[in-house]
Parts: structure tokens; C-alpha cells; sequence
């Protein structure tokens, strides 16, 4: 009887059917062999990464992409970012005002509509924050050129103090909270010349960690609103 | 309908398919990105890290695959690939460079260290199999195993037994004939076995 060759029990162990293993008791003896040998290596130790992998793996990704062209060329994402996100803010003020007068029932529609309005706002300001300090927290003291870091904090600072303002209206304290640690962090990357006392700021704080969940839990808030 | 339309009727962005996300992220639309992003992180960290052996390679490995997908989404063929096969491959590149890069790294570097003979290593006839077995040493026997196959018969047998990837995926991922690239899985798979067997043995478990 002609035995399977090495190659033919790497194919079988790999899937490939064999015929000849039914009838030969000592090629299914050498294949459960080889089986011990390769299954071995499934149990190669792969270290074990958080929940939130894949949601850190996309600020450090966005962190690097190219700026989306703007349409105009002066009209830059941060410089209309803050500028929609005040309208917003605007625009649900003025919506909270104009309630008195309204019956009802279009109460509870326009209401559900300008919390998702504000839960987005909230979400996507986070979201750049994070970027923001991501940047900072992962600069190389001394090389790094933070220009462009220091302007994108100032342009966050009007809607952070809008949204923070807001959030303590409504009676929402963590995010108040949390905008106010903010508040203090994007004002030192903006004016601090100390860029090592910043850094200690953030890992103290452990503020990226906190503005990464309350981007993503606000942000599914707004989603099933 | 479209993409786009079926896209934006979902109420979620998680609920894209890999598809319907990939089709949109072709058109530049980041949250479709993202959508990929999110849910292929942890299978391309497997797979850089079985490709560099070290964790924060890994890490950067899945940035950069990420990021020179964006950059190539254009090339991207629905037809021809899952964005998953397709993301594993460029991630495979990307550590092929880094493994070459190491490389060159440790030839133009000064010996300061003798040279690990990861064959004498694993096959040294100290240890018994049984001891092996009890304190779980064959484990970390795995590793400097993998490291001494060439990068083509690493990345066969990883792409082979840990991603189940068919013959035909890795010839085209290694750039050879569907036989060439199963010649190269054989010989990796010797390999390990001329490494492993002699410390293994009749070991059971």
C-alpha cells in the first residue's frame, strides 16, 4: 500500500479530502500527529486589546488623514465647525424660548429634535477635542510643531464654553463637568508655552479616555432619539 | 437604489455591511470608513502580530494599513475581493516592509550581541517533553519557531493556518503560482516540524 507523502497529510490536515486515510490506520495515526504539532500553535499567545480597540484605532487614523478638501479655501473645517455648531446652539436656544407659545403636542416633537441636534453637537466638538489632544498627549517634547494644535483649541474654545454653558442649564452636570476640564485643557494648548505641564494635564486627568466615551455614548444617544 | 440611499436609511452606520461601507468609503465618505476601521481593527492586529511578533509593531502596522487603504480605496475591486481579504493583504505588505526594514536594520547595525540559534533553542535536548508540557514552555517554543521561516513561508503558513486564507488568496497576496504558494506552506510546515518534533516527541496531551 503506498502511504500518503508529507505534503499529501499537510493538505489533508488543511482540508484537502483523502481517501486513503479511511482504509490506512497508520496515515491517520501520523496526520493526528502532525495535527497535535500545528494545533499547538492556536494557542500562540496574541495579546488581548480593550473593548474599545477599534474605536481608538480610528482617532489615531484620523489623526493622520489628510484634511478633507474644503469647497472654499479659507473656509477650513475648524473655522466653520465652530461657527455651524454656534448656529445650532443658536437655533435651539431660540427654539427653547419660542416653547411658551406652542401647543403641546409639537412640544415633545421639537424637543426630541433639538436634544439629538445638541447630543451631535456635543459628539462631533468631542470628537475634534479628541484629536486635538490626542496630538498633544503623543508630541515629542521640544521637536513638535504644535501651530496647528494651539489654532484648532482656540477655534474649540467659543462652542466648548457654548455647550458648556448649555449643559449646565439643562442640569447635565458630568458633561458640564467634563466640558470645563476641557475648557482648561484646550486653553493651555492654545497659550501655554509649557508643552510637558499640558501633557501631565491630560494624562492626569485622564481626559482623552473620558471625552472618547462620552463622544461615542452622546453620539448613540442623538442616533436613537 | 444606491449605496448612498441604502446607506443613509439605515439607523445606524454600524448596521453598513462591509460592502455598503467599503462602496461608500470608495467615494470618500469617512463614516463609512470608519465603519471599516472599527470592525477590522482587532482581525488585522491578529495578523500583524503573528507577522511582526511584537505588539507595538502591530499597532502601528494596523495604522498604516488603514491608512494606505484610505489613500487606495480607489483600487479597491468589490468584484474581485472582500475588503477584508483585501485589508489583510495590504496589512501583510505593510509588515513584509517592516520585517525587510528590521532587517537591513540588524546588517548594517554592529554585532553587539551573539545571535540567537532559535534551531539549537527549541530543539535542545535539556528539557524533557513532559516538563515542557507541565510548565507550558512549548508555548513560548512557538514563536522563535515561526522566526525561522523566510517571510514568504511566515506569511503562507500565518495566512494558511491562522486566517484559513485558500491557496489561490496567498498565491496572489505572495505574487506566485496557486502550486508555488502551496509548495511554500509545505515547506514551512517541515520546518516547524524539524524544529518542534524534537522537543515534542511522542508528547500527548
Amino acid at each position: 500500500m503506498n502511504h500518503l507523502s508529507d505534503e499529501q497529510l499537510t493538505d489533508a490536515y488543511y482540508g484537502e479530502p483523502s481517501g486513503h486515510l479511511e482504509t490506512c490506520e497508520e496515515c491517520r495515526g501520523r496526520l493526528a500527529h502532525l495535527r497535535q504539532l500545528l494545533d499547538a500553535f492556536h494557542e500562540f499567545p496574541i495579546p488581548r486589546r480593550a473593548a474599545g480597540h477599534g474605536a481608538e484605532m480610528w482617532t489615531r487614523v484620523l489623526a493622520k488623514l489628510p484634511a478633507e478638501r474644503p469647497k472654499n479655501g479659507w473656509l477650513r473645517w475648524w473655522v466653520l465647525a465652530p461657527a455651524f455648531a454656534s448656529l445650532l446652539l443658536i437655533a435651539f436656544f431660540a427654539g427653547r424660548l419660542s416653547q411658551v407659545t406652542r401647543p403641546p403636542q409639537l412640544q415633545g416633537i421639537s424637543e426630541t429634535a433639538r436634544e439629538r441636534v445638541l447630543l451631535m453637537s456635543l459628539s462631533d466638538h468631542l470628537e475634534r477635542s479628541q484629536i486635538v489632544l490626542a496630538n498633544v498627549a503623543n508630541a515629542e517634547p521640544g521637536s513638535a510643531d504644535l501651530a496647528n494644535e494651539r489654532d484648532r483649541a482656540r477655534e474649540l474654545l467659543g462652542a466648548n464654553r457654548l455647550l458648556r454653558q448649555t449643559a449646565a442649564r439643562l442640569g447635565d452636570e458630568t458633561d458640564a463637568a467634563l466640558l470645563e476640564e476641557l475648557e482648561r485643557v484646550l486653553l493651555d494648548v492654545a497659550n501655554s508655552p509649557d508643552l510637558a505641564q499640558t501633557q501631565r494635564q491630560i494624562d492626569r486627568e485622564g481626559l482623552l479616555f473620558k471625552v472618547r466615551v462620552t463622544s461615542v455614548s452622546s453620539r448613540e444617544r442623538g442616533e436613537k432619539l | 437604489m444606491t449605496v448612498c440611499q441604502i446607506g443613509c436609511i439605515k439607523s445606524s452606520r454600524m448596521e453598513w455591511t462591509d460592502a455598503e461601507a467599503a462602496a461608500e468609503a470608495r467615494l470618500g465618505n469617512r463614516q463609512a470608513f470608519r465603519v471599516l476601521v472599527e470592525r477590522h481593527t482587532a482581525a488585522l492586529f491578529r495578523l500583524a502580530f503573528l507577522m511582526s511578533a511584537n505588539e507595538h509593531d502591530a499597532e502601528d502596522l494596523v495604522q498604516e494599513t488603514f491608512l494606505r487603504a484610505y489613500k487606495h480605496f480607489h483600487r479597491f475591486d468589490a468584484s474581485k475581493a472582500a475588503v477584508g481579504t483585501w485589508l489583510n493583504r495590504i496589512c501583510v505588505n505593510c509588515s513584509l516592509n517592516l520585517i525587510r526594514a528590521r532587517k537591513n536594520r540588524r546588517e548594517e547595525a554592529p554585532p553587539d550581541e551573539p545571535e540567537l540559534n532559535w534551531l539549537e533553542q527549541v530543539a535542545a535536548p535539556a528539557p524533557t517533553p513532559e516538563r515542557l508540557t507541565q510548565s507550558g514552555q512549548i508555548g513560548t517554543m512557538l514563536g522563535p519557531a515561526l522566526n525561522m521561516l523566510t517571510e514568504a513561508e511566515r506569511t503562507a503558513f500565518i495566512l494558511r493556518h491562522y486566517e484559513g486564507s485558500p491557496m489561490d488568496e496567498i498565491a496572489r497576496t505572495l505574487g506566485l503560482k496557486t502550486g508555488a504558494a502551496k509548495q511554500t506552506v509545505f515547506r514551512a510546515v517541515q520546518k516547524l516540524r524539524a524544529a518542534l518534533e524534537p522537543a515534542w516527541g511522542g508528547v500527548r496531551r
